[in-house]
């Protein structure tokens, strides 16, 4: 491979999404040479979708609020399944990453006093969420993004040239880390525009590709998302964690088909909205499930009266965690009280007045009056369930956002254990903040430590641009990658959805084998210059292997708990709470290795942080055993 | 509820040496956007057909096209607003070199956004310590809705077909720029006179084909760029300010 495109850097980011920017600027603030490589062009990434806010306990609406209130809400969120340490940190520490990126430039909605205005979400104790209007990932990612170019002004200023520390490579997609022995060595993809390859030598990958959504057919997501980091990270012998739990965002539209899916911000239940039947019932009150007795309103007045004064009253179910209000719809249309659509309906107009809802909700009122012609000042809007995050991913340390690879590492959504069984809204872009940062400051320190640069053999870059190009060859029974694409989809949605069963889900792993078979023969026609059936079928290995993850974590976890619902074993089970399904990859096919299952148990909470809650709420979690220690039982 | 029929749709193919214009049928359903049936194009007939895209719900602004000559985002142009039995073009940006299909390159737009000096908060002004009433903010606000389509920069007609003046304007999105970072309450820079010579805010005569193109509904031309250059003209034609530029060469 003489004539392949080489670049050499300290640290690698792939993914420019929230998560990858900030671990870009963390890096390069560490001193380090860094490259952010995305497949979108710059900017574009998904975290502009995020609409609702940025959850951090600043306690601008409410003094009362605390990183111990937040962290609370955030296990209670995932139902205790949460790696406690990274939840932690997160509550801690979202405040200043929040009020750092004013330092950049980012311009938030304000209070009467000129602090950031925080507003009310689901699952969250108090109003908690910075945001601008219903647009807080597009500023966000706009202000890291100028962030960047402000780093490579002073850069210019300094030696002359804007990309001496800090290079985008946009539209470029890895299709493989290079690794010295066990150690990460680089990266290897290809130009999207050109077709040709690139090679990133580097001693430290930062993955921050987000999520998976695209293997499901109803899904917020865009095609970015793709499983990419977490399939890079196990087939460079790293594990993923949690990969049972796939949130479904309870609002996505559901007409017209088109459309089916892209996201209703939760911000429209959080400024009022309510969820009605066909009846016109607001059916969230017959939805409070047993663990969460007594912590939300049970009529139609105390919730209102929450809405006005948080202190004075129990908060809406409405706002339940994400999970509950889905399967809660879900319930509802099952039952024959759904909208025409088949989803239920979302009524903000006769809640708050027009004015109003056009400058709280401005992309909502726009997106309903452009795609579905619905004047959401006005009428109700029809909503349902969609694929929206993954909580599970790559497993990292804490800390330092460390894969089990040496020299990998993960933040954002493709990593794992934040966010536990559920994540509540809001906690997804500080989870950026917070964790992109620590990963690019935990992959700068592993470089400087490190003793000597790693090197890349010319067989694994022959073995991976031989990958690569397999859809080009001329194959016996040609398949299509979109048809390929579409029956995935199909499959996950129907069998390893919103309600599972052990036959669904062993239907969707003989789907999954079959696809897999198949995915060989695809064939691709034209050349390599941005050629979209070929990056669709390279795209397909990543998503074939996170889904047998999701399926197999999915078939082997025999309770109900957050974003995983049996319709088998329909109830929270105790002894599983502290079980970590870890997925690791290995044998069998070379592009999708066969997927292995181990269940594992988590360190467990120590006992200042078991202080943030009240023993009788961690009963209805824990077991007997486990909580033998806790201070009020000895 | 389904109304199907077939469009007759002619798409831009070819790549820097040329191209034309090829002709498909294709099924449309209720409710679908043009970029969905491009997408169909792709599933069922021209496989390698290449096209930008990413959210399809009007957020991150990549699959900007001219949609029968006009600048457009593909996933926001409804196919109900067609005649049935009009043929629907789609060609790529115009201003931009192609690079496939509809496919543009829109490097140009990156070069612009780092040359305009950044956000410069007040020295002693520590983290958590900003300070700004609602309605000062709001006006860089509606500037910052700005998705980065690109189809402001790709229907101004100073550079439309003028690929000249490229070096010295800057074009509409980042002039909104330079006005969005002026009336940040907490900006500490004076950008009145390098929107005007860095970047070429003269060259605008308001004719505000961006603001008729903007996805996002921004007054670019109303809110941005004439206080903008209200701003510049203040201090260029200010007796005052001529006489101490004259007088302290500032």
């Amino acid at each position: 491979m003489a004539e392949l495109e080489r670049h050499e850097y300290d640290v690698v980011v792939i993914g420019a999404g929230g998560a990858g920017l900030r671990a870009v600027i963390e890096a390069r603030e560490q001193g380090l040479r860094v490259a952010v490589v995305c497949k979108s062009l710059f900017g574009k990434a998904h975290t502009v979708m995020a609409e609702g806010g940025c959850a951090a306990s600043m306690r601008n609406a409410n003094s009362k609020d605390s990183w111990q209130i937040h962290f609370g809400d955030t296990m209670r969120g995932g139902k205790f399944l949460n790696n406690w340490r990274m939840a932690e940190l997160h509550a801690r520490e979202a405040p200043d990453r929040v009020w750092e990126l004013e330092t950049y430039g980012a311009l938030f909605d304000r209070t009467k006093d000129g602090r950031i205005s925080q507003r009310n979400f689901g699952g969250h104790t108090y109003p908690r969420l910075a945001h601008v209007g219903d647009r807080t990932g597009l500023e966000i990612i706009r202000t890291m993004q100028q962030k960047i170019v402000s780093l490579q002004q002073e850069d210019f200023a300094e030696t002359g040239d804007y990309e001496a520390r800090i290079k985008v490579f946009h539209e470029c997609t890895i299709t493989e880390l290079v690794k010295d022995g066990d150690r990460i060595a680089g990266a290897f993809g290809y130009w999207r525009e050109s077709g040709r390859f690139v090679l990133f030598e580097a001693p430290a990958v930062v993955l921050a590709t987000g999520g998976i959504g695209k293997s499901f057919k109803v899904s917020s997501n865009s095609w970015e998302y793709t499983g990419d980091g977490h399939a890079l990270a196990l087939r460079a012998g790293a594990t993923l964690i949690n990969m049972e739990f796939i949130q479904f965002h309870p609002t996505g539209m559901v007409w017209p088909p088109s459309v089916k899916g892209i996201l209703v911000t939760e911000g429209v239940r959080g400024d009022g909205g309510v969820l009605k039947n066909s009846e016109g019932k607001r059916f969230m009150f017959d939805y409070i499930p047993s663990v969460f007795k007594g912590q939300y309103a049970e009529t139609e007045e105390e919730a209102d009266q929450w809405l006005k004064d948080n202190d004075s009253a129990r908060r809406t179910p409405d706002l339940l965690p994400r999970d509950e209000v889905a399967r809660a719809i879900n319930s509802e249309v099952k039952a024959g009280r759904g909208t025409p659509h088949g989803g239920v309906y979302l009524d903000i107009a006769s809640r708050i007045p027009t004015e109003e809802i056009k400058k709280r909700l401005p992309s909502m009122y726009h997106q309903f009056m452009e795609l579905a012609e619905v004047d959401i000042t006005k009428d109700e809007m029809e909503v349902g369930p969609t694929c929206h995050y993954v909580m599970g991913g790559i497993e990292v340390d804490p800390d330092t956002g460390a894969a089990r690879t040496p020299g990998l590492f993960a933040a954002g959504e493709c990593s794992g254990g934040m966010h536990g069984s559920n994540r509540l809204g809001g906690n997804s872009l500080s989870d950026l903040l917070v964790f992109g940062r620590r990963a690019g400051l935990g992959a700068a320190q592993y470089v400087k430590a490190l003793p000597g640069r790693p090197t890349v053999s010319d067989s694994a870059l022959a073995t991976a641009a031989r990958e690569a190009l397999e859809p080009f060859d001329e194959h016996v029974g040609a398949e299509n990658p979109y048809t390929l694409h579409t029956e995935l989809q199909q499959a996950m949605n129907d069998l390893v959805g919103i309600i599972r069963t052990k036959e669904e889900i062993e239907q969707a792993l003989g789907k999954l084998d079959d696809l897999k078979r198949r995915m060989h023969n695809i064939t691709v026609e034209g050349h390599r210059q941005f050629n979209p059936g070929w990056h669709l079928a390279i795209d397909m290995r990543n998503m074939l292997l996170v889904s047998e993850c999701v399926a197999k974590a999915a078939l082997a976890r025999t309770e109900s708990r957050g974003g995983h619902t049996r319709d088998d074993y329909p109830e929270m089970n105790a002894d599983w709470r502290n079980i970590l399904l870890v997925c690791s990859a290995g044998g069998g096919d070379p592009i999708v290795p066969d997927v292995t299952v181990t269940p594992e148990q988590q360190v467990p909470m120590p006992a200042e942080l078991l202080g943030c809650f009240e023993l009788s709420e961690l009963e209805k979690y824990y077991t007997d055993a486990e909580l033998a220690a806790h201070p009020e039982r000895s | 509820m389904s109304n199907s029929y077939q469009a007759n749709m002619r798409v831009w193919r070819g790549d820097d040496t040329g191209g034309g214009l090829d002709d498909f049928k294709v099924e449309v359903n209720d409710g679908e956007v043009v970029l969905d049936i491009i997408h169909r194009i792709q599933a069922t007939q021209a496989p390698d057909l290449a096209v930008r895209w990413n959210c399809k719900a009007g957020k991150c602004g990549s699959c900007s096209a001219e949609v029968n000559g006009r600048p457009r985002l593909m996933c926001m142009t409804r196919m109900s607003t067609f005649d049935p039995a009009e043929t629907v073009t789609i060609t790529p940006l115009r201003a931009f070199p192609i690079i496939r299909d509809l496919v543009t390159d829109v490097s140009f737009n990156y070069e612009k956004a780092r040359q305009i000096p950044s956000f410069a908060p007040p020295k002693d002004l520590k983290p958590g310590e900003y300070r700004m009433q609602q309605e000062d903010v709001e006006r860089s606000q509606e500037f910052r809705k700005c998705i980065e389509c690109f189809l402001c920069q790709n229907t101004c007609h100073v550079v439309r077909d003028h690929e000249e003046n490229k070096q010295a304007f800057a074009g509409p999105r980042f002039l909104m720029r330079v006005a969005e970072l002026d009336m940040h309450p907490l900006d500490t820079l004076d950008r009145k006179d390098m929107a005007q010579d860095e970047f070429g805010l003269g060259y605008c005569n308001i004719t505000k084909c961006c603001t008729e193109v903007c996805p996002e509904h921004i007054k670019i031309t109303d809110n941005a760029l004439i206080p903008m250059k209200e701003r510049v003209a203040d201090r260029k034609y200010d007796p005052i300010v001529w006489l101490g530029n004259k007088l302290f060469r500032r």
